[in-house]
């Protein structure tokens, strides 16, 4: 149900654009999906070609999926260190004063048209 | 926006967040709400934590001193809107999501624009039972608040660390059944202030009344503070 919602915002924001450019259909929509986004790409898929089908402009339009991997900084040890196999403890000093760098992105990258 | 031209594509570069539109909407409703002296309270958590009875518990005490008005998110049926009409007499309106997991902005304005504004100091809005979704979509509340119930366990901060790190408070209910569950409320708090140091926390039973004075009063000071 998540991604369903964010569908509805991919598909506004592309029309917007596609619209802005004098684009009549569009062939490709790529996005870039963080690895701790909260976003399941197979379910984004899914529901991105229940709704897009329903447009004439992006009928057939695929949706690509770049993922992001997530990497938290740890200002324990001025070190980086993938999130998703260590969680919030740096596996180098076991510090937990640590944030995430990157890898909650939900973004649209591109269109193609 | 840049483009280029390849294998008789044309690529049109966005690189925009999905949410940037909804975060944008959502500070104007804010700053629309703050010059009109209203408060908008969002409150979240899991299905079955005690929103509505929570919510009960505390209108019944605050109606008083504040004019309070709901909004009852789900995505079917008007059950709660009518429950809270009935049991407290304030104005209370059912928004549906139409299957959505979450409310928006967009969604927030079309439905304090049903409710009397000019005669309100505090809007709760009950947003949909669910731990993930509500915390990603800024509804352009004034304050977020979520429960916690005992039953759901102690872990839960770790596991949705989102939703805990969004809220200006977190009341805890339940603490009656305190006993009967395998829940440390020290440890509780800890993962809380872990994910959010500045959290403000309250334990609550709206079976017992146990901590709804502590939130009634939280609220009276967050909205005085709104109106200054």
């Amino acid at each position: 149900m998540h991604e369903l919602g964010i569908v509805f915002y991919i598909i506004r924001d592309v029309k917007q654009v596609a619209e802005e450019n004098h684009v009549e259909h569009v062939a490709s929509v790529v996005m870039d999906i963080g690895e701790v986004s909260t976003v399941m790409p197979h379910l984004l898929s899914d529901c991105w070609r229940w709704a897009a089908d329903k447009e004439p402009m992006l009928q057939g339009c695929e949706s690509e999926v770049n993922t992001i991997p997530a990497v938290t900084w740890c200002d324990g040890c001025k070190s980086e260190y993938p999130t998703v196999a260590h969680g919030r403890t740096c596996p180098r000093c076991g510090s937990e004063n640590t944030w995430l760098l990157r890898g909650n992105e939900v973004e649209i990258k591109e269109i193609k048209v | 926006m840049t483009e280029c031209i390849m294998d008789e594509l044309r690529i049109i570069e966005i690189k925009k967040s999905v949410f940037a539109d909804n975060d944008r909407d959502a500070n104007l409703l804010r700053e629309e709400l703050k010059q009109q002296g209203v408060f908008l309270l969002n409150l979240m958590s899991a299905p079955g934590s005690g929103k509505t009875t929570t919510l009960i518990q505390t209108i019944n005490r605050l109606k008083e001193r504040l004019r309070v008005a709901v909004m009852e998110a789900d995505i079917d049926s008007d059950v709660d809107a009518r429950k809270m009409k009935e049991t407290t007499g304030v104005e209370s309106i059912q928004l549906h999501t139409g299957g959505m997991c979450h409310l928006d902005a967009e969604m927030t304005r079309q439905g304090l624009a049903a409710l009397s504004l000019e005669k309100t100091d505090l809007v709760i809005l009950e947003n949909v039972g669910n731990l993930v979704c509500p915390a990603e979509f800024d509804t352009g509340s004034s304050a977020n608040a979520m429960i916690l119930s005992v039953p759901e366990g102690d872990d839960k901060p770790l596991k949705y660390p989102l939703m805990f790190s969004v809220c200006d408070l977190v009341l805890i209910n339940k603490t009656d059944v305190m006993p009967y569950f395998d829940f440390d409320l020290e440890r509780c708090k800890q993962n809380i202030l872990m994910r959010n140091p500045k959290a403000t926390i309250i334990p609550i039973s709206a079976k017992t009344g146990e901590g709804i004075d502590d939130f009634a009063q939280w609220l009276v000071n967050e909205v005085q503070n709104w109106k200054k």
